[in-house]
């Protein structure tokens, strides 16, 4: 035998092996780990930035510098005069290690996935809009049916729409890569081994400015993300990214 | 009944037997060339010890970015730091005349520097970066003594791999290993933007390591300590901050 299957193979079994997997193992297993990662990045990341919720362009900046702009809420260092007569406690150490490890985590789950990704095609097949998508007719049409929130077809369940691609396009090359380089041109060590990687930035402290910048599209990103998520069939879409098959495919057998 | 193929199973066993082993290898592989930190073990151990590692692979001889006179910030912020104590204040009435550097451990000739003694050593003088770990910099010019001209003085041993460095101020450490103290960027700083080195910024010595963030530039140190292990120190976690939680390594 070449498949030893360890389970009879019913009628049933047979047709739900020829249904394929909405989102394949790789994707899966890396979604969620990225998915817990991310979250760690984003506690950790907002805990380190109240220790000084200022922002500079250039290569130095602190509290005796202008700021390009400062966030309307209290810090947990004395130091920064943020107008609110108390100071919050300082978590800096746990959330430091928290970010870097996390940092590491998400990176190494990323390359993973790109790997693979390649490798199976997943890019090409599912993630790259078709070039008649791509013209304004076919884009005007994605996002009417969206202004007009008409619930996706079934087999849109099956595949992304322009837009969704074009996000997905979007977070994966532009956004990730984004954060990353930011936030290695803020390490004293990497700007030593690569000062153009910072020079690029227009400095040290423009790198944390845009690292900031580009957490907070992220956040944007799974806000919607999730809200959609929640619109189109909570139950439904997590299913499919947990077991690979959506709910309603089960049902119809 | 889920759908196990047995070379499903047998794949995946091979596969974790290998990555487990191959762990364990590179667990020995960085023991033996001192990429695991002080602080390796842990919750957060394993973070550590990738960018610990990684960093002393790829940029153990690269040095800081140095800047134009006119990037030094007017004026540098001074952050603010724990009162100073009764031993701090007599010498700073003597105007640090008797203030020492005692430097023992694994070192051939230990010996004990006064300030004018370091002052007449051949300096380095540098614009470099300093960096907070809250976020915040400064650029500034710093002037010192090449702790690597120290340790050459006072001769280093073979088996030392460690510089632990201490504040007047108790309870404050800090430790930085060979590749750090060697580095020539790594200063014994007696002097800033053009004068002396003022008591805010650390005066009148402090040791600047560039290639790491802020904290691990140490103000007021009296004593450096060449060691071959951090383990006897403190909690053996290599410093004062990651007995406070933070990093040892601050070069991120």
């Amino acid at each position: 035998m070449a498949d030893s299957v360890w389970s009879p193979i019913s009628a049933s079994a047979m047709r739900a092996t020829r249904v394929r997997s909405r989102h394949s193992a790789v994707v899966r297993v890396t979604h969620w780990i990225t998915t817990l990662s991310f979250l760690a990045l984003l506690v950790s990341g907002v805990e380190i930035l109240i220790s000084h919720p200022r922002f500079y362009w250039g290569e130095a900046g602190n509290v005796l510098t202008p700021p390009l702009f400062k966030l309307p809420i209290p810090a947990s260092r004395a130091t920064v005069p943020t107008g609110y007569g108390y100071v919050l406690p300082d978590q800096n150490g746990w959330s430091r290690y928290l970010h870097f490890q996390s940092a590491w985590v998400c990176v190494l789950t990323g390359l993973l996935y790109v790997v693979f990704a390649l490798l199976q095609g997943h890019f090409r097949q599912n993630l790259l809009p078709a070039r008649a998508d791509l013209s304004w007719r076919g884009l005007s049409t994605v996002i009417a049916q969206h202004l007009r929130l008409r619930p996706a077809s079934e087999e849109e369940a099956w595949s992304y729409n322009v837009l969704q691609r074009l996000t997905y396009l979007l977070v994966i090359f532009v956004l990730f890569p984004l954060v990353i380089w930011t936030g290695l041109a803020m390490s004293p060590a990497i700007a030593s081994a690569f000062p153009a990687a910072v020079a690029v930035l227009g400095g040290q402290q423009s790198a944390r400015t845009i690292h900031f910048v580009v957490s907070v599209s992220l956040v944007l990103f799974v806000l919607v993300h999730v809200i959609l998520v929640c619109l189109t069939g909570f139950r439904n879409r997590m299913r499919a990214m947990i077991t690979g098959r959506p709910a309603q495919d089960m049902e119809r057998l | 009944m889920s759908k196990l193929s047995r070379r499903k199973v047998i794949t995946t066993g091979l596969v974790a037997t290998a990555g487990a082993s191959g762990l364990a290898a590179a667990a020995k592989l960085a023991q033996r060339y001192g990429l695991i930190p002080p602080d390796g073990g842990g919750l957060y151990g394993p973070g550590e010890t990738l960018t610990y590692a990684a960093q002393r692979l790829l940029t153990r001889h690269s040095l800081a970015r140095e800047f134009n006179p006119n990037q030094v910030s007017k004026p540098p912020f001074a952050n603010g730091v724990a009162p100073l104590g009764e031993a701090f204040k007599r010498l700073q009435e003597g105007a640090f005349t008797d203030w020492r550097l005692t430097v023992d451990g694994m070192v051939a000739r230990p010996a004990s520097f006064s300030l004018g003694e370091l002052q007449s050593f051949p300096g380095r003088s540098q614009i470099t970066h300093l960096s907070c770990e809250e976020g915040w910099s400064y650029i500034a010019e710093w002037k010192g003594v090449p702790l690597s001209h120290i340790l050459n003085l006072v001769g280093t041993l073979p088996q030392a791999r460690f510089v632990v460095y201490r504040s007047i101020q108790p309870g404050w450490w800090d430790s930085i290993d060979m590749a750090d103290a060697l580095h020539p960027q790594t200063l014994v700083a007696h002097g800033m933007n053009g004068g002396g080195l003022p008591v805010a910024f650390g005066g009148p010595l402090r040791l600047r390591v560039p290639r790491q963030l802020g904290y691990k530039s140490v103000k007021y140190i009296t004593r450096l300590t060449v060691s071959d292990s951090l383990k006897r120190f403190g909690k053996g976690l290599g410093s004062a901050p990651p007995e406070g939680g933070y990093a040892w390594y601050a070069g991120i």
